[in-house]
């Protein structure tokens, strides 16, 4: 019994075209992946529960970080430039406590990077909504 | 802004379970309810170890 040779296809052609857009703006800017997507409602409540978190940390005094001193402060890192634009302006305009000194301020430090990890699974999900992987 | 402990847990619980709710669950009556359940599971777990922690340092 022969079998068909397969067919040469071109790279690049016929395989699916993914939309990173809804990605990386909300990622940059909380809520804009949805606003993109025009979910309105979801994207008002996310960049409000972000931006909120992110402003409750500063307002503890908890801790941007800036550089890299040890292993786990990559992880911090990593969820602190999860905020996107709001890191950036707490780069640029040195938001944030130098040094964790009271308790508070470590509860503020943390509501920092977790406001960024929530940005990125915010995010992931107005990817997931534009490549139809979740109904709109 | 200096909250007390159960004021941040209270406020990190109802960001997070917001955010949780929105991007796990495709209807809007199903993200209030996971939420919901999120909030209640972040705060209600925090009381119950809370008071492990209490009962293990007597």
């Amino acid at each position: 019994m022969a079998t068909e040779p397969n067919k040469n296809v071109p790279a690049g052609k016929g395989a699916p075209q993914i939309d990173f857009v809804p990605f990386i703006a909300g990622w940059l800017v909380p809520g804009a992946g949805h606003f993109l997507l025009r979910k309105w409602g979801r994207g008002a409540l996310i960049a409000a529960s972000i931006v909120g978190m992110f402003g409750c940390g500063l307002a503890m005094q908890g801790k941007v970080y800036t550089g890299v001193q040890d292993v786990l402060d990559i992880l911090n890192m990593a969820g602190d430039m999860g905020n996107g634009i709001l890191y950036l302006a707490a780069r640029l305009f040195g938001w944030g406590g130098d040094q964790v000194q009271v308790t508070i301020a470590d509860y503020g430090t943390r509501f920092i990077g977790v406001a960024g990890l929530l940005n990125i699974i915010a995010a992931v999900d107005a990817h997931r909504l534009r490549n139809g992987r979740k109904p709109l | 802004m200096h909250p007390s402990h159960f004021t941040a847990v209270l406020l990190f619980a109802l960001f997070a379970s917001t955010v949780f709710g929105i991007t796990q669950r495709e209807t809007p009556q199903k993200m209030l309810r996971y939420g919901i359940f999120c909030f209640v599971a972040f705060t209600g777990s925090a009381i119950v170890l809370s008071w492990l922690m209490y009962l293990i340092a007597r």
